[in-house]
This record gives C-alpha cells, structure tokens and sequence, in this order.
C-alpha cells in the first residue's frame, strides 16, 4: 500500500506540473503580443517597453515561467487586469459560491444514479429498466444550458414557485429558506449529468458481476435477496467511484453554462466574465485552480479505490 | 524456425484470419442492427436531421437572416410562420434547418479530426515501446487532468470566437480520450494470440498493423467516436451560447438558445425550440452509438 500511495503521489505532482505549463502557455497563446489586451494599438513605444519589463514579457520564457510558478506555489495569483484586485480572494469567493451548489447536486446526482442503475440491473429486461434506461440517456443528451433555461420557464415565469436566477440575500452559505430556494433549480440542473453517468456505470457494471458465479453461490447457500444485493453493490463500489470523482471535477469546472443562465455568482459567471474583459490572469488562475482541484479529487478517489480494492494496489 | 516461415508465407498469414473471420463478422453486426428496431429508427432521424440541414435552402420557408420589428416573436402557429419568430422577427423553422447546418459542423468536425488524430496517436502509443507510450499517455494524462468543458472554454475564450476555433478547442478537448480509448484497445489486440502467430510467421509489422489490428481497434473506436458526437454537438452549442462559437446573425442552435433567452416571458415556447432541436440530436447520437456497440458485442474501456 506504501509503495502504491508513493507513487500515486508522484504521479499527481507530475500532473499538477504539467497543467501548470498548460495554465501558463494560455496566456502565450493569445494571438500577437500579450500587452495587445492591456494597451491600444496607439500607444508608445517607451510605455510598451515600460509595461513590458513590468510584467517580465522581455525576459526568456522559462524564467517567465518559473517566476510565475514561484509566486503561484506561495498562494499569489496575481492581480486581475480588469478589477486590479488579488485574483486568489476573488476566485477563492467564488469556489465557495461554486462548492453551494456542485457538492448538493453532486451527491443528489450520484444517489439517484446509483438507486436507479441498481433497479435497473436487477430488474434486467423489463419495463424498470428500460424505463430507467430511457430517462438516464435523456438526462444525458440534454444540454444543461437548455434544461436550466426550461426549468426557469417552468417554475418562474410560469408557475412563479421559484427565483430565476441569483443567490438572494447576500450570497454565501444558505442559512434560511429563502435563500435556499435559490438554490433547487441550480443543483436540479446540475444533477442531471452526474445522474446519468453514474447510473449508466453502476447498471453495466451490477450486469457484468451478476454475470459472475458468486451472485449464485450466495443464492445457492441461502442468503436474502437483501443481502445479495449488498455484496454485489460493493463489488460495484470502485469503478463506480472512480466516474464520481470525475463527475465531482466536472460540477466544479463545467458549471459556467448553468451559472451564466442562473446568474450564480461561482467561479463559472467569474471566468466568463474575465473571458470578456480578457482578463487573462483571472481567467489563468482560475483554470489552474479549477484543474488542480480536479487532480486532486482524483487523487484522492485512487486511494480510496485502493483501499476498498486491494487488487487496484497493483 | 525457418521452415514455419517457408510453410506459411507472411502475407497469407497475415491475410487469413481477415478474409475469413472478417465478412463473417460485419455480416453478423449487420444482421443484428437490422433486427434491432430502435437503432435503425433513430438512424433514420438522424439521416432526416442532416438532410433538413444540407437541403436547408429548399426546406426553409423564408431567409433565416431576414427580420422585422413588424412580427417580433410571433407565437407558434402563425401563418405563414408555423414555428413562430424571434427576437428580430425572423422565422425560427428557417433559422432552425439552416442552423443545423453549423450546430452538426461544429459539433462533428471536431469529432472526425479528434479520430483521425487521437486514433494515430493511440495506435502508436499502443504498439510502440514503453518509452513511446509513456511519453504519448503521460501528455494526455495532463490534458485529462482539465475538465472538458473548462478547457474548452478557456481555449476559446484566449484565441477568440469563431467557427474555426471551436472547431480547434473541441478538437483538443476530445484528443486525449481518444487516445486512451485507442491505446487500450491496440494493447489488448496486441496480446490477442493471432498476432503473436503473425508475428511469428515474421510478417513484417506494417502487415500486422493493417491487417491484425486496425480492422480489430476500428470498431471499438468507432463506437466510441459516435458517442462522442451527442456531447460534442452540446458543447458546440454551449460555446455558442456563451459568445464564444458561431458569431451573430449566423443561425445556431445554441447561439439561438442565447438571443431567445431574454424572450422567455414573452414567448416560454419558442424560446425553448432551439433546445428541443439540440436535444432531439444529441439523444440520437447516443442511441445510435449504444444500439452499434451491442451490434458489434463491444465493451469499451474506461
């Protein structure tokens, strides 16, 4: 177990080197010179080479680099452009503004997936499952952006049940009803993804182990459905466990549809916003941030995997 | 050793097992999609989905670009205007046909590209040693460490909106799981026993590539491209949506969703249609990849 968490851990601070060459080459890809988004076309050379010293854009890119990096590992992402505020304050906000909504949607989307796959596979072949199999792929297939948008339709501007879009009151952790009804479209919305990818998994794979002779050896010596059901789910666990862990990263980093139509202050609405201002070390920060976050999610749904499966030990 | 070699010739060795398992095989995932009746039905709407988008011109019942403050969003069923119009009077059944014309380009080019690309890439690291496939697999473990929609947003939103570079950012986006997807499939062909007795007839290994295991990967790859067509269609969109795909008055789907969207006290119904068309899509490439990897019996890796 020590070696294979040794090298797991390796193998992340490589990733996390990695994505930070990747955050970094954004701001080289932009088309022409870096400053072009700072200054108009008409400004002088001695302020262009002035800003450019400033920024470090004269000297070679590794140093660039490293420099960068150094000031990243110590908490520093720099100042946005646009705001001239602290970037780390700014998106660390809006990760917790994030975090209100992913982590309810993630665990409603993960047990409705995993409740569903489950009736699925067991009732294989019958109307259950391919009802269930049809309102999985749906949820599938529909672009949240779309569903978000006939959510509001339906449950504000039609029925007039709930708020279309904000956090009401003054953001943050919801601490009363009235915020918290802010919060049912967004986390419905967002469920729907997790829903359906875990529910596929967890029916394919329930399938596959009671294709196994163990399900019939249990049966055969007497044990309860109930029972049987629960070894076979546990048998399911790590695979399952590995799509929650990316399912989890993609709530985090893909909720920008889903909070630009709620108008949800996360840091989705944060980097479409920088996107528009092109304000590129917001929009550098918060992809690192986001990618390490996902890193490290996976990180940790490797050991657990590990430690539910000794045979992932490797 | 050197009479198995003059016994069986490379080439026929090489040669055999396709010619006779091969016909044999596709006859059999043929047969099977003919008798699964949903995957030919869906099928069909796909195939009526493209040919509403390419045959736009004759479909369409009016200029998708030709508006008038005169008929701002008309309600569905107006005459002349069966789908209603949009925020500019323009009429939502042409913006809708003709808007398949750039929602399925943006959303399968890049699939195609991503295959084309991703799939060499994946073949290579696959049968190349291990210095090779760890450097290819170790590249694409960083590009897997970004959510997808993250990075594609990020991409576009640094070089800037625009059909060529959506095209560019899915395409990026959808390399690296092409690349796993191809790389796991070669390796378990790779260790399959007719590869190892091509190998030992000393076939050359241009030989044993193209006959033992692209025709083997291929299937797996194309099932799994199909699947990647749904999501990608929804990204496109997606992009489009937020300002960074297709850009204004050209009609696309999502970017339809988005100029609608300040419509929906006025007109809920029509505000939704362009949804309704990406969804109807995207299902569809869903079903469709579903109904050819049960045809071909394939189980893709994870």
């Amino acid at each position: 177990m020590a070696r294979f968490v040794a090298a797991r851990l390796l193998h992340t601070v490589l990733i996390l080197f990695g994505v930070s060459l990747v955050a970094f080459a954004l701001i080289h890809m932009i088309p022409g010179n870096p400053l072009d988004i700072l200054l108009p076309p008409e400004a002088p050379k001695s302020v262009v080479d002035r800003l450019r010293s400033e920024f470090g854009f004269d000297r070679p890119l590794y140093i660039q680099y490293l420099s960068w990096l150094g000031r990243v590992l110590r908490g520093n992402l720099g100042t946005s452009v646009f705001t001239g505020r602290e970037v780390t304050h700014e998106l660390l906000r809006a990760l917790g503004n994030t975090l209100v909504i992913a982590v309810p949607a993630a665990v409603l989307g993960f047990g409705l997936g995993i409740a569903l796959g489950a009736a699925a596979a067991f009732n294989y072949g019958k109307a259950t499952d391919r009802l269930i199999s049809a309102f999985v792929i749906l949820g599938l297939s529909v672009p949240h952006f779309w569903l978000a948008i006939v959510l509001v339709i339906l449950f504000a501007v039609e029925w007039n049940l709930l708020p279309a879009e904000g956090m009401g009151g003054t953001g943050g952790f919801p601490t009363s009803w009235d915020s918290l009804r802010y919060l049912i479209l967004p986390v419905l919305t967002l469920s729907m993804i997790p829903m359906g990818v875990v529910g596929r998994m967890v029916r394919s794979t329930v399938l596959e182990i009671l294709g196994n002779e163990f399900p019939t050896a249990l049966r055969a010596k007497g044990l309860m459905p109930r029972r049987i059901v629960f070894h076979v789910l546990k048998n399911a666990a790590p695979p399952t466990l590995a799509v929650m862990g990316l399912q989890l990263g993609y709530l985090l980093g893909g909720s920008i549809l889903v909070e630009t139509v709620f108008n949800w202050p996360g840091c989705g609405q944060f980097m479409n916003l920088a996107i528009f201002r092109r304000d590129i070390p917001v929009l550098q920060g918060t992809v690192l941030v986001l990618a390490s976050f996902f890193v490290l999610i996976n990180l940790v749904v490797d050991l657990v995997q590990a430690l539910i499966d000794p045979r992932m030990r490797r | 050793m050197a009479d198995i070699t003059a016994l069986q010739p490379a080439a026929t060795a090489a040669d055999a097992p396709r010619g006779a398992a091969g016909r044999s095989y596709w006859a059999t995932v043929g047969e099977r999609l003919r008798r699964d009746r949903l995957t030919v039905a869906v099928g069909g709407v796909v195939l009526a989905i493209v040919a509403l988008a390419v045959f736009a011109p004759w479909v369409a019942t009016h200029d998708p670009l030709d508006g008038s403050v005169l008929r701002r969003l008309q309600p569905i069923g107006t005459p002349g205007y069966f789908l209603g119009t949009d925020e500019t009077g323009r009429d939502i059944w042409s913006r809708l046909v003709y808007g398949g014309r750039l929602s399925l380009f943006c959303g399968m080019t890049p699939v195609l590209l991503a295959t084309a690309f991703g799939g060499v890439l994946g073949l290579v690291a696959g049968i190349g040693g291990r210095l090779l496939n760890s450097l290819v697999m170790r590249v694409v473990d960083v590009f897997y460490a970004f959510p997808s929609v993250l990075l594609a947003i990020a991409i576009c939103g640094v070089i800037g909106a625009g059909i060529a570079n959506t095209i560019l950012s899915l395409t990026v986006v959808f390399i690296p799981p092409i690349v796993r997807v191809t790389e796991s499939l070669t390796r378990q062909v790779k260790s399959r026993d007719f590869v190892e007795a091509a190998r030992a007839s000393a076939a050359p290994m241009h030989a044993i590539i193209r006959h033992q295991v692209v025709p083997n990967v291929l299937g797996g790859i194309l099932v799994y491209a199909t699947s990647l067509v749904g999501i990608s269609i929804i990204l496109s969109a997606g992009l489009s949506f937020l300002g960074l795909g297709v850009t204004p008055p050209d009609p696309e789907w999502g970017l339809m969703l988005n100029a609608l969207r300040q419509s929906i006290f006025v007109s809920p119904i029509v505000a939704a249609l362009p949804g309704v068309a990406i969804v109807v899509t995207s299902l569809c490439f869903n079903l469709l990849a579903d109904g050819l990897r049960s045809a071909m019996d394939i189980k893709l890796p994870t």
